[in-house]
């Protein structure tokens, strides 16, 4: 046993209400620059539909992941490595600018110089590419809430197998919201992918990264992440993913697409998984396996040997501490309501979906029923293969059972709070038909609907002391190349050449201060405010300068 | 002028070319790239990429054949002039016309496809220009010169190259260059501006081939506390602390 920690995310789907301020944040800490306009690290996508680049699902086109070979080992989908150095020069499966989208801006101008004249002037849409006029087609959310889906959806892959039950008539269809961030994986294969080894998993977090110094831009990330999570940035010829925002994380705060989102439908926690175990449970050989085999890689921290080989491991008593208390933890071991996105692919990624109820609940209120009714719902979930099967195909390889099991206990968490909330008398059977306590389902009510900001997200800080330096300092952080005016600048070695600067992580501990401390100016452990302006020069007054690690002084 | 041309040039491009790449490792890791532009057009490149790169892997290896291996050597393992000068033309051919066609669809690609076009730097350009005039002054020696034998029968493995390895032992010999016809004199001058530019250009891709990607374990785990961690050093005033 191998005991390694992940940084893993949960996504209660029931609570998405597709406002895509996740998307929003997301993109303006990360992918404002030039090269990076068409990427969405964060990413919310209206299902049924085709996602974003548009059928990324479609691994016969797209060849991501992994697949079993007939010798049950694991081999990557897009071929070997031999294979891969081939095909460098050109890779065979990398989606083009059309599959994501051709981003653009509007010609503002117009709109502020345009002289008095008859009619209104307009801001035509310009490419961010050729800088020339456009004609807008698609876009990273273009069938929004089934916008334009009676043409489109009908490509969505996840309908395999049950393209004959379908009906995507407005009146008849379900829709719900998929956010995706990068998946993290375990055994990821966006990293196999990659010729220069670039792209590594953290030891410490398992969060996944590519070294901006390393990258070469060979491209074979991007076609190898089935979840086409990984982007080019097309300016600078890197590869750039999402970083499970680790300047954040690794000062304990949460990441930015959680730490905005409105309806708190993210969890974000440690899960210690033995790393020994990743690459037989990712290459078990029926596809509806996978779903538990991943789970039999995860340990329960608080089981008195796990946490002995841990610390043996050199995972820090804080850390451990952290992953008893995860609220991941909970949600995909404890309850077994969080399912992961596509394990067929095998690549055992690590931000969970609790799958929405709501498509069923919709369709019983509908019939005129009572929505919140135990045997109604269980009758529902039974005998509606759609949308089940759907969410099967998204989170189970199409096995069905774990996504009913799932929904059975949101249902009856909803008939049972029904009770209490209405002051009659809990009924014990309801817990106990899907196999809880009245306890438990209580607390996971609590979890999933009224939990606070620090049961959501327990995020240890980083042991700096261990580090020699902050990774910050040490990796270099993609925004960090957008500075310009440089004389390096495009004309001679590409835009973005030369030295990075650092992102302070003392930004952020200030920032934390400032929300958390009760006075109105200074930072609490601060004795004072310096007045620079009568400061003569002599000595360090104190408060001046931050108080220095245990690491310091070099 | 021959101890100019042949012995003060070369050598100062070849120490541009050893001090520009030392330096821009050092200096611009993070712009050490391909700059691929793939992302914007795939079914040109789909035909131009791999004709020109296969193309030019066959143009080195001739070169490293055709200027390194001594005429006696070939001779020695019972190759002679006459199959020696068979397999020359014909795999320099096919490999030049490869790299030639490969070249130009994807100079027309640049030119043509918008995206591709506003992304080309000028020193691209430039590269371009050195690169093309170098290959097709390598073709125009080997149909003219080896073929047609205009301008007088030439054997470049008694002059050029006998030249370039004395060059290389860092005893020029000035002279074997001087006697060499115009299309040698300028394909290799061209060439050593090709690589005077090289470490400022895209270029420098060749030299990061990911052969190590054939032997390393699949996936990559570093430790925030790993010294290779960030492989740049940090700017002045930014030391590692520790």
């Amino acid at each position: 046993m191998r005991v390694m920690a992940q940084m893993a995310m949960v996504m209660n789907l029931d609570k998405c209400i597709g406002c895509h301020t996740c998307s929003v944040t997301c993109k303006q800490a990360w992918t404002n620059r030039t090269g990076m306009e068409y990427v969405w690290f964060n990413n919310v996508e209206t299902r049924p539909g085709l996602g974003y680049p548009r059928t990324y699902e479609d691994q016969d086109e797209w060849q991501g992941g992994w697949v079993r070979k007939p010798n049950g080992r694991l081999a990557l989908k897009a071929g070997g490595r031999l294979k891969k150095l081939l095909t460098i020069f050109s890779n065979p499966k990398l989606p083009s600018i059309e599959d994501y989208y051709e981003p653009w801006t509007y010609d503002y101008e117009t709109l502020l110089n345009s002289p008095a004249s008859e009619n209104f002037p307009v801001a035509r849409p310009k490419s961010l590419l050729t800088g020339k006029d456009m004609q807008v087609q698609w876009s990273a959310n273009w069938d929004d809430d089934l916008g334009g889906s009676q043409e489109h959806a009908s490509r969505d892959v996840m309908f395999k197998g049950i393209e004959d039950k379908v009906k995507l008539e407005f009146e008849e269809t379900f829709m719900f919201y998929l956010p995706r961030i990068c998946e993290h994986c375990l055994n990821p294969s966006c990293a196999a992918s990659c010729p220069s080894g670039a792209i590594y998993k953290r030891a410490e977090d398992g969060i996944v990264l590519v070294d901006q110094d390393r990258c070469r831009g060979w491209r074979m990330c991007v076609s190898g992440c089935p979840y086409k999570k990984v982007y080019f940035n097309h300016k600078t010829g890197k590869a750039e993913k999402c970083t499970f925002c680790y300047p954040r994380i690794e000062v304990g705060i949460p990441t930015v697409c959680s730490e905005t989102c409105v309806g708190r439908l993210r969890y974000i926690g440690l899960m210690l998984y033995d790393a020994d175990a990743v690459l037989e449970a990712a290459a078990v050989e029926d596809d509806h396996d996978l779903y538990e085999a991943q789970r039999s890689v995860f340990l329960d921290p608080r089981d008195p040997e796990v946490e002995q080989a841990a610390l043996a491991a050199g995972i820090q008593a804080d850390w451990i501490e952290a992953a008893k208390k995860s609220p991941v933890l909970r949600l995909i071991n404890d309850y077994k309501v969080a399912l992961p996105l596509h394990p067929e692919y095998r690549t055992m990624p690590m931000v969970w979906y609790i799958p929405p109820l709501s498509p069923v609940v919709d369709v019983v209120k509908e019939t005129g029923e009572d929505a919140e009714d135990r045997g109604n719902l269980f009758a529902a979930i039974d005998t509606l293969r759609i949308p089940v099967e759907y969410l099967a195909n998204l989170f189970t390889a199409g096995d069905v059972e774990p996504v009913n099991g799932v929904l059975k206990k949101l249902a009856a968490m909803r008939s049972y709070m029904r009770d209490i909330n209405l002051g009659r008398e809990p009924d014990a059977s309801i817990p106990a038909a899907v196999g809880m306590t009245e306890e438990e389902m209580y607390e996971m009510f609590r979890l999933l609907a009224i939990a606070k900001y620090a049961d959501r997200y327990v995020i240890p800080p980083a042991h700096a002391e261990q580090a020699h330096a902050l990774e910050e300092l040490a990796t270099e952080c993609s925004v960090d190349f957008d500075a310009a005016g440089s004389f390096y600048d495009q004309a001679l070695l590409g835009e973005g050449a030369g030295y990075p600067t650092p992102v302070a992580v003392e930004n952020f501990r200030m920032l934390q201060d400032r929300q958390t401390s009760d006075t109105v100016a200074a930072p609490d452990d601060k004795a004072s405010r310096v007045n620079l302006l009568n400061w003569d020069g002599k000595g360090t007054p104190e408060g001046m300068f931050p108080p220095r690690g245990d690491g310091g002084g070099a | 002028m021959n101890t100019f041309l042949w012995v003060i040039v070369p050598y100062l491009c070849l120490a541009v070319f050893v001090v520009g790449h030392v330096w821009r490792y050092r200096y611009d890791k993070f712009g050490w790239t391909t700059r691929s532009s793939q992302l914007y057009e795939n079914r040109l490149l789909r035909l131009g990429s791999p004709m020109f790169h296969f193309g030019m892997l066959g143009v080195v290896g001739g070169h490293v054949i055709g200027l390194l291996v001594p005429r006696s050597w070939t001779a020695a393992v019972g190759v002679d002039d006459h199959l020696y000068h068979y397999a020359a033309v014909i795999g320099g051919l096919v490999a030049g016309i490869l790299a030639l066609v490969g070249m130009s669809i994807l100079v027309y690609r640049r030119r043509t496809v918008g995206p591709v076009f506003s992304a080309t730097t000028p020193m691209d350009k430039v590269m371009y220009a050195f690169l093309g005039a170098a290959i097709v002054l390598g073709m125009w020696n080997t149909i003219a010169g080896s073929i047609f034998s205009l301008g007088g029968e030439y054997n470049y493995r008694e002059g050029v190259s006998v030249w370039y390895r004395s060059f290389l032992a860092f005893q020029p010999d000035a002279d074997l260059m001087a006697e060499a016809p115009i299309g040698f004199k300028l394909h290799a001058l061209v060439a050593f501006g090709l690589f005077a530019l090289w470490p400022f250009t895209r270029l420098v891709h060749v030299f990061s081939a990911p052969v190590g990607y054939l032997t390393r374990p699949y996936v990559v785990y570093r430790s925030r506390d790993d010294r290779s961690l960030g492989s740049a050093t940090p700017r002045r005033g930014w030391d590692r602390v520790g």
